[in-house]
């Protein structure tokens, strides 16, 4: 039987953005110069709810981008096509700190694939990452900069983040499966 | 366009035609090909997707936009591309297409775009190539990547195709444009009519769903959409309608034509067009025509054709 257990909760998923989102205004004095870019497709909405909530700090605006990094990816040649979806950068990135957001951080391949696909956009002056979850097992020497929980997983384990805007709810699940 | 309600994977080696693809698969590379657009109005307008990838552009039968375009495309993936037409290759030494395409696949291509007279050569060698084959165009059969560019085209302009009018017209029996567009269309949920001359528009096409009629003033006046077809001279056997002036009178988009269509039709051709034949040259050039943006969105549509045949055979798992 899949077991199924709730790691982060409503109430909990929400405390934690707010904890990542004055983490990100302690580690930058220069609020201007932050944009954030939600990884496509589950840093997305995560990198929104920040933006929001940094707004609410600052009393300005944050710049939200997407970045899908399907093109980026180094294993293609493995798995069927992954679904591309728009990448959209609404600011220039050239001399700007940009927090990637992703919602689980694993091996560390997306967030390869995230700083290559980044670089095509210019050079920003220096780039942090954000998760809600990190699970452990990285392949690639990568460390984020503001975690949301830290999770001792299983390889046969799976971390589930639904969140309100596309789920109904706001809840993060680990799976075996 | 809302994004794609269940997740379809693309497992398909080859792209041979439209008329084997599920709805869901051409919504699929109409997705695709939308983040891919934009890849195209960046400064670097390149991703490393096909990176140590060759691809090669197999064209026994002429063709300029078309073979651009996937070069185009092919090389914003990042593949190596090779063009091979029939005039420069051995072909006209007596070498069969077999054995042409088994060179190539010497070479270690990843991915073959063949263009051909023949209808089925594509799928003939798809049966023994080891790499992907795409169809840009067999005969009066397919041109797979046309009809995807055109519906993706008309989606972006409209937001739907579904219980849209379109009108093809001139040229259908020898086109492969046209076949391509009808299934398409009719997988779309698009209602087609079909119009020109009774010599080149068969009646069999109303036994799979499209309506056939031979007034162009009734096929065009509630259409949200015109295709227009050019006139396949290369390929008509023998004369099938008395000369290029009749054509033009009976069946070519003029003027007054074009103002008793409806205010948001959309005008569509594949492209080259003869102006003055089957468009009025000022017709071509009005803003309800689609042509260039069909020339753009062609190169998304392509580049997402080939990361879509370029996929491994494993399970589309996204690893964090």
């Amino acid at each position: 039987m899949a077991e199924h257990s709730v790691i982060l909760n409503a109430q909990t998923v929400h405390r934690v953005l707010t904890r990542i989102a004055h983490e990100i205004v302690e580690r930058n004095e220069r609020s201007d110069a932050v944009a954030l870019v939600g990884i496509q497709k589950g840093g997305v909405l995560l990198a929104e709810r920040l933006g929001s909530i940094l707004q609410g700090i600052w009393g300005h605006g944050v710049p939200v981008g997407k970045l899908d990094v399907g093109t980026h990816r180094d294993d293609l040649h493995e798995h069927a096509a992954p679904l591309i979806l728009p990448t959209v950068m609404p600011f220039d990135i050239n001399g700007r700190t940009v927090v990637l957001v992703d919602d689980v951080l694993y091996s560390g391949r997306t967030t390869r694939a995230a700083l290559d696909a980044l670089n095509d956009f210019g050079r920003p002056r220096r780039v942090q990452l954000a998760v809600l979850v990190d699970r452990g097992h990285r392949e690639l020497p990568i460390k984020p900069d503001f975690v949301g929980k830290n999770v001792e997983t299983k390889a046969n384990e799976r971390i589930d983040v639904r969140l309100k805007e596309s789920h109904g709810e706001d809840v993060v699940y680990l799976d075996q499966i | 366009m809302s994004p794609v309600e269940t997740p379809v994977v693309w497992k398909r080696k080859h792209l041979l035609d439209v008329q084997s693809l599920s709805r869901e698969e051409i919504q699929l590379v109409h997705e695709t090909a939308r983040a891919f657009k934009a890849v195209g109005e960046r400064a670097i307008k390149k991703v490393p997707a096909l990176r140590g990838k060759t691809v090669i552009n197999l064209f026994i039968e002429p063709s300029t936009r078309t073979r651009i375009s996937f070069e185009l495309a092919a090389l914003r993936l990042t593949a190596d591309v090779i063009n091979f037409t029939a005039e420069a290759s051995s072909l006209k030494k007596g070498e069969t297409l077999k054995d042409t395409a088994r060179n190539l696949e010497a070479l270690n291509a990843d991915i073959i775009i063949i263009r051909h007279s023949a209808t089925g050569a594509p799928h003939f060698l798809s049966r023994f190539l080891r790499g992907s084959v795409v169809n840009a165009g067999d005969g009066a059969h397919e041109h797979p990547t046309q009809a995807l560019l055109d519906t993706f085209t008309i989606l972006e302009k409209k937001g739907r195709i579904q219980g849209l009018n379109v009108t093809i017209l001139g040229d259908v029996l020898y086109s492969r444009v046209a076949r391509s567009n009808i299934w398409a269309l009719l997988k779309l949920g698009a209602h087609v009519t079909l119009c020109g001359p009774s010599t080149l528009v068969p009646r069999e096409f109303e036994q799979i769903g499209c309506r056939v009629t031979y007034d162009v003033d009734e096929a065009i006046e509630e259409a949200d959409v015109i295709n227009l077809l050019r006139i396949q001279h290369e390929r008509q056997r023998k004369t099938m309608f008395p000369s290029i002036g009749e054509y033009t009178n009976l069946f070519g988009l003029s003027r007054a034509r074009f103002a008793r269509t409806r205010p948001d039709v959309l005008i569509m051709h594949p492209g080259p067009i003869n102006r003055g034949v089957e468009i009025n040259s000022d017709v071509a050039d009005c803003e309800r025509s689609v042509v260039l943006e069909q020339v753009t969105n062609g190169l998304a549509v392509r580049m997402a054709v080939l990361f879509l045949v370029n996929g491994g055979p494993g399970p589309q798992e996204i690893a964090s």
